[in-house]
């Protein structure tokens, strides 16, 4: 009766529901809480001297003056820092054979990307920091940079860690099926295409930060923490800095974007800790858009040569690749900058059943910024090259785009089974999500209309993608490969003496709307109204231990361990009724904050009043009964590595052939992300999630000259999506509830920005088709679609 | 360091400081005056979540400095909320999901009170034509686009 089974249609549910955040009415209100509104007593500020060279070695640095200089407090030189911080190298275990070197806070001997930081400065100011900063002498001799990563492995390369002999991160094949036999059958067309990736990044609007607070007397260190993995870096912290893990408090509150960026571990903010245990006072780092640009990790950066083989008759045969990513100077701790070409790997071709796969990754390094997980790690690249060269396929054969994946895609009812590359799948619906997306778009209209107005020289283009999105990651993710990093999260659910809930997860927020669908869950499943919901994340010292949001875990694991606690505070709530009411619990049930009778309905006792007489006046309670109304359950992913969600997605363009320019008329995407908690949380996460898709198909690079240098390095230069030229997006789903949990879920978060660059790039090409001209390239900006149209 | 003597009314009270002359409005409303509402992203004029009224004007607090604002009247998101001038906005970005993280969300309520406030129509364009100058990174615009629309059309329902 009171079973998991029935949740999902309880009277007082909220699962489901468009409910509105509860956080809203605080960030409407100007009461955010981001790093930089932190102001304690005593508080001072850091700011750093950065290498203005791609690749120098550092001969001597003097920081007399700096020292000297108004304000200043301290002043940390790479090898005196390097001297309280146990170096790091970002390799895992399960990736075989990738390699890094150890990386310091502040670079001491060797700088190996242009905004590396060298020396801190900490003054009672910023500004008095940043004076300070200037004042510091570095001689530098600069050495060859190696920067494209198309000429990394070269043999007159320059080599940036001389010790492994070569620029080779990291290697890794797949060969499924026999790829040359497959496109050597008579019949097979061979399609083939270079496609390029530019670097872009996350400009999240709160750029990242830390303020440390250390209190010598107690020996612990708190730090205030704009990311997405307190635990993670409590681990890390206590590992660098030799602290006791019990020592580290790590606390984030609002966090202004993160998709990925702020995840990592970054020397500046490292050295921020360092700095407050040194002087035993807060220290506030907030980069500014500048060290943003310069170090925030980058994304992407592939160049993919890859072939798609056909039959006339629309068989994909298969997909041959070499994939080369460019990681800058060190694979990123903890999390390895691996993961990018791995997943590229993994994912390519995954919606479709071909035979045959070809696929070789290899990562290198550069003399640029570190790239590394960003939202949709590895996947805008995968299925662009997958759906870029099925529609080109299309073409070479005659045949519809929407025919071609009908054709190939996986049918909906041939799950579980393996993707071409091995991956396990279940519960996918790509035939029914490509369906849907043609009624929601009017396909056929839309066809119709491109061919009148090609004839009044209106060039507009349709492009596809189907894909699949990983999500809900198990420990085979990063645990296994000895990161520490928790592939399963906790929640709380404790009832308060007036009869409300508070809840407690390992899950964070970041703007997603996790807490409010922490407490819709609970609401919903315990049976209390959402009002009565406070939920606490984002903290070491109170939340259960877990992972954090990432990986579009968050609803996924962290919803399912929130449904678990609240059903099972909700039976001990009922087994304590049951005593004071002399029933039984399954003749009980909470609705609506009350005990009431299952079948009628009818209120037997309010929670309030159940609470009261358990907190105060156990007295009245037999001696033998010990409620604790509160619950904590956890919640991992078994049995299979990932979770895979899948969709469907469409753009409508139009290409000024004179201008190059692309404008983008509409998107649709319909999702299927299993359970929908909340569907409109779900939608806006989709189209935020496209508008990040579109801009790194259309405008976003982080454009480097020959040198290293990082020419677009200001809000101005580097174009993020504005609301002008974006548009409007159509959302829809299908609902193929995962059957790893009861709550179903998948995540949502990255899928728009791993679909929407393939569906993009299939528009734009198919704009071009009756001008003879095809790019490969993102972002495809103006200039790059004149190039191809051979006008400039 | 150079300083000057100001006073300022910010949301209805006088904030009298000494400022650095180069400091900027956004960092004087933000530590001098307390109020963390008005947010920085990136100092050069143009994310938008800076975004203030000055003297009814609306201003990017990171391209004034704290000395030109002397004598002047700032209202910032904290004084929206407060006087309910934002309320309608409020209640419709809820509605509507129009924020994630919150970072832009100050600055997008001053703009869009900008906007209606000037008697702008409940046209999408035009709109998104307006709250160009505010990035918002993670909404992708649509819905803060749909709840300016759902209060302009509030006021004017007959
Ligand atoms: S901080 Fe003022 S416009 Fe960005
Ligand atoms: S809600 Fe995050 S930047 Fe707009």
């Amino acid at each position: 009766m009171t079973g998991p089974a029935t949740i999902f249609d309880r009277p007082n549910r909220y699962i489901g529901q468009p409910t509105p955040r509860a956080d809203a009415a605080r960030l409407l209100a100007g009461r955010g809480r981001f790093v930089d509104d932190i102001q304690l007593p005593r508080m001072v500020h850091a700011a750093f001297h950065r290498s203005p060279h791609a690749h120098a070695r550092i001969v001597s640095v003097d920081v007399t003056a700096a020292r000297a200089a108004s304000g200043v407090l301290g002043v940390w030189t790479g090898a005196e820092m390097a001297a309280l911080v146990t170096p790091y190298v970002g390799v895992l275990t399960h990736m075989a054979g990738l390699r890094s070197a150890p990386q310091h806070p502040l670079a001491v001997d060797v700088a190996r990307w242009q905004g590396e930081p060298l020396v801190m400065i900490v003054a009672r100011s910023r500004a008095e920091a940043e004076d300070a900063a200037e004042l510091v002498e570095v001689d530098y001799e600069e050495l060859p940079p190696a920067c494209d990563a198309t000429t990394a492995l070269a043999k007159d390369a320059a080599v940036i860690h001389a010790d492994f002999g070569s620029n080779l991160a990291w290697e890794r094949k797949v060969d499924v099926g026999d790829i040359d036999a497959a496109f050597a059958q008579p019949g097979v067309q061979i399609v083939e295409r270079e496609f390029r990736f530019g670097r872009h990044t996350g400009v999240t609007l709160e750029s990242r930060g830390t303020v440390c607070e250390f209190d010598p007397s107690e020996g612990c260190l708190t730090m205030h923490y704009s990311g997405q993995a307190p635990h993670m870096m409590q681990v890390i912290l206590s590992r660098l800095m030799s602290l006791p893990e019990e020592n580290v408090r790590v606390i984030s509150n609002d966090v202004g974007g993160s998709f990925g960026i702020k995840i990592h571990t970054y020397g500046d903010e490292l050295a921020a800790a360092v700095a407050a245990r040194a002087l035993g006072r807060p220290v506030k780092f907030v980069a500014d858009r500048m060290e943003s640009f310069l170090t925030d990790i980058h994304a992407r950066d592939h160049v993919v040569k890859a072939r798609m083989g056909v039959t006339a008759s629309g068989t994909i045969v298969g997909i041959d690749m070499h994939d080369l990513t460019g990681i800058g100077p060190f694979s990123m701790y903890p999390r390895t900058s691996a993961i990018e070409c791995n997943q590229v790997l993994n994912l390519t071709g995954a919606p479709y059943t071909m035979q045959h796969y070809r696929a070789h990754g290899q990562v290198v390094f550069q003399n640029k910024n570190l790239m590394c997980q960003y939202r949709a790690v590895g996947h805008p690249i995968a299925m662009a090259v997958a759906d870029g060269l099925l529609e080109d396929a299309a073409r070479v054969i005659g045949m519809d785009p929407v025919e071609l994946r009908r054709r190939n895609l996986m049918a909906d009812d041939s799950y579980p089974r393996s993707s071409t590359a091995g991956m396990k799948l279940d519960d996918l619906s790509h035939q029914a999500a490509l369906k849907k997306l043609c009624e929601i778009m009017d396909y056929d209209g839309l066809r119709a209309e491109q061919a009148r107005l090609r004839e009044q020289g209106i060039f507009r283009g349709i492009g596809f993608v189907s894909m699949v999105e990983v999500t809900n990651p198990s420990p085979m993710f990063y645990g296994i490969g000895g990161a520490p990093i928790a592939s399963q999260d906790g929640a709380t659910v404790r009832l308060d003496a007036g009869g409300a809930l508070h809840v407690s997860s390992s899950i964070t927020e970041q703007g997603q709307g996790t807490n409010g669908i922490l407490a819709q869950i609970a609401a919903g499943v315990f049976g209390v109204d959402i009002d009565r919901v406070k939920v606490t994340t984002g903290d070491t010292g109170t939340v259960p231990y877990g992972g954090g949001t990432w990986a579009s875990r968050g609803a996924g694991i962290g919803g399912e361990a929130m449904l678990l606690a609240a059903q099972a505070l909700k039976e001990q709530v009922l087994d304590v009724a049951a005593v004071m009411l002399q029933s039984e619990p399954g003749l009980l049930d909470i609705r609506g904050g009350a005990v009431v009778d299952a079948a009628t309905g009818a209120e037997r006792m309010g929670l309030a009043d159940l609470a009261r007489t358990v907190y105060y006046r156990g007295n009245e309670l037999p001696s033998d009964l010990k409620p604790e109304l509160i619950a904590t359950r956890h919640y991992r992913v078994t049995d299979f590595p990932f979770v895979f969600t899948n969709g469907a997605m469409a753009a409508h363009v139009e290409v000024d052939p004179e201008t190059g320019f692309v404008k983008v008329l509409h998107f649709w995407a319909v999702e299927d992300c299993g359970r929908v908690i909340n569907p409109m949380l779900v939608d806006e996460q989709v189209r935020g999630g496209v508008v990040q898709g579109i801009g790194g198909a259309l405008y976003e690079e982080c454009l480097y000259s020959d040198d290293g240098q990082l020419l677009n390095a200001t809000m101005a230069d580097y174009m993020v999506p504005m609301a002008a030229e974006m548009p409007e997006i159509t959302v829809a789903h299908i609902e193929t509830p995962t059957k790893t949990s009861f709550l179903g879920a998948k995540g949502a978060g990255e899928a728009g920005t791993g679909g929407a660059p393939a569906a993009i790039l299939n528009a734009v090409n198919d704009a071009l088709q009756p001008m003879g001209a095809t790019i490969w390239q993102m972002p495809m900006t103006p200039e790059r679609i004149l190039k191809v149209l051979g006008k400039v | 360091m150079k300083t000057k003597d100001i006073s300022v009314i910010v949301n209805g009270e006088e904030v009298r400081a000494s400022v650095p002359v180069r400091r900027n409005l956004v960092d004087f409303l933000r530590t001098d005056a307390g109020l963390t509402g008005s947010h920085v992203g990136c100092e050069h004029g143009v994310c938008g979540a800076c975004t203030v009224e000055v003297n009814g004007a609306t201003v990017r607090g990171c391209l004034m400095l704290a000395v030109q604002a002397d004598g002047a009247t700032v209202t910032t998101v904290e004084g929206f909320a407060a006087s309910g001038r934002s309320a309608a906005l409020a209640a419709a970005f809820t509605r509507r999901n129009a924020l994630q993280c919150g970072f832009c969300t100050p600055g997008m309520l001053a703009s869009a009170l900008g906007y209606i406030d000037r008697g702008g129509t409940a046209d999408r364009a035009a709109i998104r034509e307006h709250i160009s100058g505010n990035y918002c990174r993670c909404t992708g615009y649509q819905s803060i686009v749909e709840a300016i629309c759902d209060v302009i059309e509030e006021r004017t329902a007959p």
